[in-house]
């Protein structure tokens, strides 16, 4: 038994699996921003006064919590067209990947409001601040910081985890990969490669949030101390 | 600062105020009144009801009966304006409850551009000068953890002041410190109620009450057990208030 491996053959595609890694970035930054806008107001949804709000969000979280990823997205592409809507493949992704995430991003920042103490939120309040002021300015960086690393670690997770999206044909990098060995035959060394790329998006986006946070924590820039 | 229709009206009333916390009865008919410029202190035991009291003048807790009347507001009905009632008070805590995430500058601009819709600039002359009303201008740009407690909680008190409150309350603001913090702040709050301002306070500083306070209310079981003049202090009618000054809390 012996191990061949032909890296050239593979490596020859290299402006697919460019393509793939683009489409897989161009996807989680989307996902991303959405669902973390999503799920924030998911989290904020959650303290509502209304039950039915509360109530509304808590359903949406665990359902999503304790579903497979694939299965979400194969309800939202042939949900979508059963409906009589088209929409492009990495459209349908965005949108199954930023239900997904928003989910989990909720739970997050859930925790992160909880972590605020009272007397935050009285000061403010005897300030004279709305409640939506107080989440605005109050509550809502020190949340993000007291989670950050929860919160992008699942942003990367969820990078990951779009591979799946090459079930419905989205042109990520997965899917370039499975077109790629079916074409070459090289199926090891493609997928070594497609392990590689990923490890290097997940360094790319690992450092963004790293200069992220440099953006929004200006006090942690200059104290060095969590909060 | 004419804002009520009758100018000899108290900024702060409690009349029969009733609260309880599930079985327990903390404000069990609690009646005092605050006039404009005037300085009461609110005394007693841990568990006699006096921070309760202070908190349901500006809504922190939702009384069970009774009427609080605070700067013309109805604190005490369910749909009293609460944005409204907490421009006119300003209150501090213990705990100072400095936004962390925030400078000092913006730890006072905050409320006044985001409540009052002030101009930034307009807002940061303003931060400046109730910096320098508690001795703190060189801290404008640092952040709450670079400040001792003593310089927090003055930073506290400047931010409530810049939201020009015709009132001011006192949650026991120097429990948490040292004697030489605590009188840092003390000084602070002297000088506010040398300027005039209206002021309820909790303090277990004796000597402070004794000497700052126009008004005493010892607090007893829920009750306004006795209240009079600082006098009261060193001639105490009731032999509980006599046990509570005698334990040595007097220090002067």
């Amino acid at each position: 038994m012996s191990l061949q491996l032909d890296f050239p053959a593979v490596l020859e595609r290299w402006p697919n699996f460019l393509a793939g890694a683009a489409l897989t970035l161009e996807l989680a930054a989307f996902a991303t921003v959405l669902g973390a806008l999503f799920g924030t107001l998911a989290a904020v949804g959650r303290g509502a006064r209304s039950p039915l709000i509360a109530g509304a969000c808590k359903v949406y979280v665990e359902t999503i919590r304790n579903t497979p990823l694939l299965v979400q997205i194969f309800l939202v592409y042939f949900g979508l067209a059963s409906l009589g809507l088209k929409f492009s493949a990495f459209t349908v992704a965005v949108a199954a990947l930023t239900i997904n995430v928003g989910a989990y991003t909720a739970e997050i920042m859930r925790a992160g409001f909880e972590a605020i103490p009272r007397g935050q939120i009285e000061a403010a309040e005897g300030l004279a601040l709305s409640r939506l002021q107080i989440y605005w300015h109050i509550i809502l960086l020190p949340a993000i910081e007291k989670v950050y690393p929860a919160l992008t670690s699942q942003f990367v997770l969820l990078m990951l985890a779009s591979s799946v999206c090459s079930q419905i044909s989205a042109e990520e990098l997965t899917a370039v990969a499975n077109y790629i060995q079916s074409d070459t035959y090289r199926a090891f060394e493609t997928y070594i490669i497609v392990a590689v790329l990923y490890v290097i998006l997940s360094l790319v986006m690992r450092a963004g949030f790293w200069g992220l946070g440099l953006v929004l924590f200006p006090r942690r820039r200059r104290l060095g101390t969590p909060l | 600062m004419q804002q009520n229709p009758s100018s000899s009206e108290p900024i702060v009333s409690l009349r029969d105020v009733q609260k309880s916390f599930g079985p327990l009865r903390v404000l069990d008919g609690v009646s005092f009144a605050v006039e404009r410029g005037e300085v009461l202190a609110l005394i007693g035991r841990s568990g006699s009801g006096k921070s309760t009291a202070l908190r349901c003048i500006d809504r922190f807790e939702k009384v069970d009966g009774g009427e609080i009347v605070v700067c013309g507001h109805r604190v005490d009905r369910p749909d009293v304006d609460l944005r409204a009632l907490r421009q006119d008070v300003g209150i501090v805590f213990q705990s100072y409850n400095l936004f962390p995430h925030l400078t000092i500058e913006q730890n006072i601009t905050l409320a006044p551009c985001a409540v009052k819709g002030m101009a930034t600039s307009q807002a940061r002359d303003l931060a400046r000068k109730v910096l320098a009303q508690v001795g703190l201008e060189e801290k404008l740009h640092a952040y709450p953890e670079q400040l001792s407690g003593g310089q927090q909680q003055r930073a506290a008190i400047a931010r409530s002041l810049a939201m020009q409150p015709k009132v001011m309350l006192f949650d026991e603001v120097t429990s948490a410190l040292d004697p030489e913090l605590t009188a840092e702040v003390l000084k602070v709050i002297e000088q506010l109620a040398a300027d005039g301002m209206t002021m309820v306070m909790v303090t277990h500083e004796m000597g402070f009450a004794k000497g700052i306070a126009d008004r005493i209310v010892f607090m007893h079981r829920g009750k306004v057990h006795e209240t009079g003049p600082a006098s009261i202090l060193t001639s105490p009618a009731t032999p509980e208030l006599t046990q509570f000054v005698g334990t040595g809390n007097l220090k002067s």
